[in-house]
């Protein structure tokens, strides 16, 4: 089940599309469906309560049965209700600096950000991605080893701070509030400008350990408090997230293992509990995965709307603005190349598994199911082009049956393999050359003056995002 | 939505919840309200909604037939019912008499499958049998460290090698090793993984080949280490890694805090995999076998 909260909703909301005239019954029915939904997406049963009330409020207020299209209606309600429960747009905390990185920045000194959490929430590994980012984002920020618990937790930091070329304050032995103390210290000394604090994960009902974080947030002051939060974690969600705030206080919150086939249910739930907004989240293994945050892209996504715009920000990042100029230049004006093809695999790849960035597409989520997407050709398509001469590369013509055929021995392939990939080349050029007047959603991406317009372009995604999810109904 | 409403109900349903059913219920008439606060308790300890309605529903029909006759007997009833549940199939660590048992365990990132297995280990030794961890995480960083400290505090071998290696090498060695040495009890770590994640998964299957072409029969056990504080999400980790390894079990961590890991009902009536052992602490002895009566009395907030 890829997508469980979506083919719930789905199914749903289909009830409410087959029958044409709707009673009050039928509401009932698609509320009931819901709320199974949002349990079993691990909301906690407090707000999935305070939720459907609302939705059914307004569902009577807005007259959604005398409405044309009732379910696209309701769709449509519980994405707001979903929206505003998470925050809406007022989770911009208001900060100097860049506008897009959702960090409150120090107005002098170093930034000092306390992550805490529950053991095996994933506090070091988001630590390292943090600081990656925020060096991404032109920041010099130190990591500190302060969680002197777990074995080998010192070791896990220094080795991921080592491969990510960043700085880690660690000590071998020590109290974690001093260690903190001397490392915004050592921050101020060494010209950082962020400093981020890996805290070891305690339990909320453990005194001593609540007491030592309370402590270092005495001591050092941060201007960020995170709570660092699984979220597979179920209805006991609530219970940490309000025991971590009470103490601390929390500034914002970083859900984790979004990778998974979970998601949504801990969001809602510590959002609507403590109140404080959703900062990051963590999508993968990689130390490049971590995004922020935007309420109206994780509803659609749980309504099956699709997450184009997270898709389309994804594709950009990864590919370099002068590549994707030469290689959109190319491509319209025909004179695409075997070196442009393999560019292109190459950008494919760096936009993370294919699976992942296919399942943003509206529609494509639910479709996709249990389906795995296999990632071999790809990596078999490069090693032939790369088994090819740089002249071969940029003029395939000149490939005949005996150069195929070196080609496929120098790449572990069969000659068939090397065929098929210089017939889908031919027909990409083709299409390529076709597509030079524009249109289709490469064509848009590859624009740059999609960029610049992209605000306009949001609104009109999400406008599209509700027909989009209305097709994903009527077909089932 | 207003948050200082929902704050409210929020209250109210933890400090129903604080006082837990057995006050709540006493001297009521078994009514419709009756039914929505056990539902309460049952969904909010991570049951989930199938498994709840189907208990609710049967103690309803119950109540109906004259089985239950007062609101105090609902809840030992309830429990009664789940505790059968839990209880029926096999707890125990199935032995390998006369050979090396092999215990591999697996589980997601970040539910605690490293300091279980430390646990396990002190276990295992204070049966009186011998034990050799295999550090087969040789994803995370610092992961083989981590392992070979517990190892070194408990004073059992470690089979390991860098960071980066095969893990399946890692395996074939351990297996090997323990079988030479005549080791009771080898007990496998390797890297955690979402469910989701093909290759990762794949992987597993392979570890579990190699050390059955060493031992015959390895895995005896294939133990999945599930967050107690998980929800129904639970269900599906462990179906997916089923799917790839013959899972025998679970053990249950982090049960110290507020969370009751009420998705086990659902493991075990959906997918019939049994509670092995829980965790229940941070240091090296909180482990314990699991006892379906204990868990469902505390998932019900009961001392007893």
């Amino acid at each position: 089940m890829f997508d469980s909260l979506t083919q719930r909703l789905q199914s749903a909301f289909s009830k409410l599309g087959r029958k044409g005239e709707l009673k009050d019954s039928d509401v009932d029915d698609a509320l009931r469906g819901i709320r199974t939904a949002l349990l079993t997406a691990d909301v906690h049963l407090s707000v999935v309560k305070q939720l459907v009330a609302d939705i059914r409020e307004r569902a009577i207020g807005e007259k959604v049965l005398e409405s044309v299209q009732p379910e696209q209606q309701v769709v449509k309600i519980v994405h707001d209700e979903l929206v505003r429960l998470m925050g809406g747009d007022d989770v911009k905390p208001s900060m100097p600096g860049d506008a897009t990185i959702p960090i409150q920045f120090a107005a002098r000194g170093p930034t000092v950000i306390l992550m805490a959490g529950l053991q095996g929430a994933g506090k070091t590994t988001t630590c390292a991605k943090l600081a990656n980012y925020l060096k991404s984002k032109g920041r010099r920020p130190l990591l500190v080893a302060a969680d002197m618990q777990r074995p080998a937790a010192v070791e896990q930091l220094k080795v991921l701070g080592e491969s990510l070329d960043i700085a880690v304050h660690s000590e071998a032995s020590g109290r974690p509030p001093k260690i903190c103390q001397r490392a915004v210290k050592a921050a101020v000394a060494g010209g950082h400008d962020v400093v981020i604090l890996d805290t070891a994960g305690r339990l909320h009902v453990d005194r001593d350990l609540m007491y030592e974080v309370k402590d270092i947030a005495a001591k050092v002051d941060p201007h960020e408090i995170f709570l660092v939060l699984d979220s597979m974690t179920g209805q006991d969600a609530v219970n940490s997230a309000k025991a971590f705030d009470e103490s601390l206080p929390l500034t914002g919150v970083v859900l984790t293992k979004l990778d998974g086939d979970t998601r949504g249910g801990a969001a809602l739930s510590v959002r609507a509990v403590t109140g404080k907004p959703i900062r990051f989240l963590g999508t993968g293994e990689r130390t490049d995965q971590l995004e922020p945050f935007h309420p109206d892209r994780l509803a659609s996504r749980i309504l099956g709307m699709g997450d184009v715009v997270s898709l389309v920000e994804r594709a950009q990042s990864a590919m370099q603005e002068q590549e994707v100029e030469k290689a959109a230049e190319k491509m319209f004006s025909g004179s695409f190349t075997m070196e442009d093809m393999l560019a292109q695999f190459e950008q494919v790849e760096r936009m993370g598994p294919m699976k992942e960035w296919i399942g943003m597409l509206p529609g494509v989520g639910s479709a996709l199911g249990d389906m795995d997407m296999d990632e071999k050709p790809l990596g078999r398509a490069k090693a032939i082009i790369l088994s090819m001469t740089p002249d071969e590369r940029r003029r395939p013509d000149v490939l005949d049956p005996s150069r195929r055929r070196r080609i496929a021995r120098g790449s572990g392939s069969s000659l068939d393999e090397v065929n098929r990939l210089l017939k889908s080349y031919k027909q990409m050029r083709q299409m390529m050359k076709q597509m030079g007047s524009g249109g289709g959603l490469m064509g848009k991406m590859m624009n740059r003056k999609f960029q610049k317009s992209k605000e306009k372009q949001l609104r009109e995604l999400r406008k599209q995002g509700v027909n989009l999810a209305d097709l994903g109904l009527s077909s089932q | 939505m207003r948050f200082g409403r929902l704050r409210d109900s929020l209250r109210k349903t933890s400090q129903a919840l604080a006082g837990r059913l057995k006050a709540l219920v006493k001297g009521r008439r078994i009514d419709e309200s009756l039914w929505v606060d056990v539902e309460e308790v049952l969904i909010t300890s991570d049951v989930g909604v199938e498994a709840t309605d189907a208990l609710v529903d049967a103690a309803r029909t119950a109540a109906k037939h004259g089985e239950i006759l007062k609101s105090e007997d609902v809840v030992p009833w309830i429990r009664g019912r789940m505790t059968d549940r839990l209880t029926a199939g096999d707890h125990g660590l199935r032995w390998n008499e006369g050979g090396t048992t092999v215990v591999l365990v697996a589980g997601v990132n970040g539910s605690g499958k490293t300091t279980s297995i430390a646990k396990l280990t002190k276990w295992v030794t204070a049966q009186g049998r011998s034990c050799m961890v295999a550090a087969c995480d040789t994803y995370r960083a610092a992961a083989v460290a981590q392992l070979t400290i517990w190892s070194e505090r408990l004073d059992v071998p470690i089979v390991k090698q860098s960071q980066g290696a095969d893990p399946a090498a890692v395996a074939f060695d351990a297996a090997e090793s323990a079988a030479s040495r005549g080791v009771d009890v080898l007990i496998v770590d390797t890297a955690g993984r979402l469910h989701t994640q093909r290759n990762l998964m794949e992987e597993l299957g392979k570890i579990t080949r190699v050390l059955g072409k060493k031992i015959p029969g390895a895995p005896h056990e294939t133990l999945l280490v599930l967050d107690g504080t998980a929800g129904q999400n639970g269900l599906q980790q462990t179906r997916r890694f089923r799917e790839h390894a013959e899972v025998t079990g679970l053990i249950v961590s982090k049960l110290d805090g507020t969370a009751k890991g009420g998705v086990v009902l659902s493991i075990k009536d959906d997918l019939d995999v049994p509670v092995k052992f829980v965790g229940t602490g941070e240091t090296a002895d909180d482990l314990a076998p699991f006892e379906p009566a204990t868990f469902v009395a505390a998932l019900f907030g009961d001392e007893d």
